[in-house]
């Protein structure tokens, strides 16, 4: 027995030390890590991942879990790469290499993967991390390591206007753009418009749901009826059956799909009222609006900034021909139709773009470059859609178009509202 | 006050959905004496099968008897493969196994349909009656007629049955009722076969309402536990009646109550579960547990 813990003990200082090693090891090659650029006008800026015939991005999505619905949009963004090093040469001869991870939309599981590839892959920069959760949980380590994490997959607010993270930047319209288009529409075409609203209680509902309190302040618009419901609900019948009681002209449901879903069925079994009915984005989806059934959601209006590919509209435009060609040839697999692939793609487009104008290849230049970026046109953005960014203003895309959905599509109406002129900058 | 009753109807159709899982959480536990967390998942799980026939062109009325099928013999196989091997170990362990389903299951649905949303067809006719001013749908009416028609069923199967005395008896004593001749493996599997067909009723009964992705019962399955807590975790009527109750709790108190509104609503069945548990832990229609010492 003695003899036994001997040799235990013996063996744990063995494992101590062996682990010990490994730590002073690591720590080693941790500082030896951070490469610099040895001269010229970018000396001393940090050159890990990029070489001048390579460069190494990682993604995070949740391919699996809850919300791997959004797992394509990688995809659509490794076609676009793949094409730039086949026929282009890749950016500015450099060989894009996109490495995805998956993080089931879990915020800790996000952390980890950040650190996988910021530590161990050594990547250049972090191109999109999805879901607002995750980036939350991610941005103050890329941060602190001063890592690139440009054009994060989610539309809250606070990318662009937080000034301690300035390696993190968003890409899509913002909830708050998104909430000035309503209240815009809503105040020119319904004056005196009484609103109903239901939103998801938690950062995404809330974001939307301020910028469209903030938009209508002051305005002839007015909120009478508010509904929450968390996540966890199994469904928002009740809330809807509250604002049908309210009477209101309009109805502005802020849900992601499952209770987007609910609502527009709610909507169209409550007979006794039938508000102008405005659905979210993020609850635009056809995978949304199918399964309620087309013929309930006829009307409903919404608002979008890239171009569908199911619109019959773009079939002959250059910039849908050259995604739906290339995608085929890059990725035989995937749905040109189906819209998170020309979501990837144009996202891939703006980084391609915004690393073309950075005075050096490094992650001091990529993060300088996604912040002076002047009126760029992006590929599959709608016309009239421009990137513009600057020192104080990280949202890129601030502008957005009213459609309607008519027969078994959406139809945009309208001029192309650029928020920034009509509302003034977000704070 | 049509605008009350109005809320109190809404809140029986909530309360039918609960009663419904409710009731499969009251089978198994008559039969096996186990509080099965999984079995939300796996009446999901079933009503995507429903989901997969219908889409493949089967005639709902045909899916259905299929569905019923394999989901009873899906149970029995889950009791043989995965519960038979912790049988006679502690209730804690084959409760923790059951949890371990439910993730599995939750997992196994999304690799296999994907997390997106899918509709399923409703056995009762869109439209709604007028009473008075207040709107019943159809689909209401039709979940209550079948949630009070399982319960019978149950009802006389518990009471009027060989089977029902047979598995009174494995779950008061196993070793016992082996004794006296009962094939107590076959009561267990019996059981776990038929909560998952109870289940899969009624996912196909929630699932035109509350839209089918592998989610389905989650949000469910707290308030069938304040349900079967409420009315007693051995009584179908008490499943029933408990899941009405918390139905129309839940949306008189998220509609008249300001401090809980719709952000608290959750709140209402935890609420539920820990008075009951301190004042009448049996529940409304539960039997006190008598042992002889």
């Amino acid at each position: 027995m003695n003899k036994v813990h001997t040799r235990t003990v013996r063996g744990l200082a063995v494992a101590a030390a062996g682990l010990l090693a490994v730590t002073t090891a690591c720590s080693q090659r941790g500082e030896g890590q951070g490469g610099t650029a040895e001269s010229g006008p970018c000396q001393g800026q940090q050159t890990t991942g990029i070489t001048d015939t390579s460069m190494k991005l990682g993604g995070i999505y949740p391919l699996s879990g809850p919300a791997s619905a959004y797992g394509e949009i990688p995809k659509g963004v490794k076609a676009y790469f793949d094409y730039l090093n086949a026929e282009k040469g890749g950016l500015k001869g450099r060989k894009v290499e996109f490495i995805v991870r998956d993080d089931s939309y879990s915020p800790p599981k996000a952390v980890e993967e950040a650190r996988r590839l910021v530590e161990q892959e050594q990547v250049f920069a972090l191109f999109q991390t999805l879901g607002t959760p995750s980036t939350t949980a991610t941005w103050d380590y890329t941060n602190q390591q001063k890592v690139p994490q440009v054009f994060v997959a989610t539309g809250a607010s606070k990318w662009g206007a937080d000034k301690n993270h300035p390696w993190t930047i968003g890409w899509q319209p913002n909830y708050v753009s998104e909430a000035r288009v309503y209240a815009k529409y809503l105040q020119e075409e319904k004056p005196g418009s009484t609103v109903a609203v239901l939103y998801q209680n938690d950062d995404f509902g809330k974001d939307l749901l301020d910028g469209f309190e903030k938009a209508i302040e002051g305005k002839d618009v007015k909120i009478i009826a508010r509904q929450s419901y968390e996540v966890t609900d199994p469904s928002v019948q009740a809330q809807m059956r509250n604002l049908a009681n309210s009477k209101a002209d309009v109805f502005l449901n802020i849900t992601t799909p499952k209770f987007g879903s609910q609502a527009l069925a709610a909507d169209d079994a409550i007979t006794s009222w039938n508000p102008l009915h405005i659905v979210n984005n993020v609850a635009a989806a056809m995978s949304v609006l199918r399964p309620v059934g087309l013929k309930k959601v006829q009307g409903k209006l919404s608002s979008t900034y890239y171009k569908d590919p199911v619109d019959p509209q773009w079939a002959d435009d250059p910039e849908m021909k050259l995604y739906k060609e290339k995608l085929a040839k890059y990725a035989p697999q995937a749905d040109p139709e189906d819209q998170y692939h020309a979501f990837g793609w144009a996202v891939a487009d703006s980084f391609a773009k915004a690393f073309a104008q950075a005075k050096c290849p490094t992650r001091e230049g990529l993060r300088d470059a996604v912040r002076s970026m002047n009126n760029v046109k992006i590929n599959m953005l709608l016309p009239g859609v421009t990137m513009q960014t600057g020192p104080d203003d990280g949202f890129p895309i601030e502008s957005m178009q009213m459609m309607e959905f008519e027969g078994e599509r959406w139809k945009r109406f309208g001029d192309v509202i650029d928020t920034r002129k009509e509302f003034g900058p977000l704070t | 006050m049509s605008g009350f009753f109005q809320q109190v109807v809404l809140g029986l159709g909530s309360g039918a959905i609960y009663a419904s899982l409710a009731l499969a959480l009251v089978l198994i536990y008559r039969f096996t004496d186990i509080v099965n967390f999984a079995q939300g998942e796996l009446a999901m799980f079933s009503t995507y099968i429903a989901w997969q026939l219908t889409a493949a062109g089967v005639p709902f009325w045909l899916a259905l008897p299929i569905t019923l099928a394999v989901s009873f013999l899906g149970g029995v196989l889950i009791e043989r493969l995965v519960i038979r091997p912790f049988e006679g170990g502690p209730e804690l362990t084959v409760v923790i196994v059951t949890v371990g389903l439910f993730v599995f299951v939750n997992a196994l649905a999304g690799l296999i349909w994907s997390f997106l949303v899918k509709s399923v067809p409703s056995p009762f006719p869109d439209g709604a009656l007028d009473v008075g001013g207040v709107n019943i749908s159809l689909q209401t009416l039709g979940t209550l007629g079948v949630v009070a028609a399982v319960m019978g069923l149950l009802f006389l199967l518990f009471q009027k049955t060989k089977i029902g005395l047979a598995m009174r008896a494995v779950a008061n004593d196993p070793a016992s009722a082996r004794l006296v001749g009962i094939r107590v493996g076959r009561v267990l599997a019996l059981g776990w076969g038929l909560s998952a067909t109870v289940g899969a009723i009624s996912g196909i009964l929630v699932a035109p309402v509350l839209f089918l992705d592998p989610n389905l019962m989650g949000g469910v399955l707290v308030y069938a536990f304040a349900a079967a807590t409420l009315g007693g975790f051995d009584s179908p009527v008490g499943a029933v009646v408990g899941g009405l109750i918390v139905g129309v709790a839940e949306t008189l108190s998220g509609a008249y109550v300001d401090a809980i509104g719709s952000d608290l609503k959750i709140g209402v069945p935890l609420a539920i579960i820990v008075v009951v548990l301190l004042v009448r832990p049996r529940g409304l229609f539960g039997h006190a547990v008598v042992e002889r010492v």
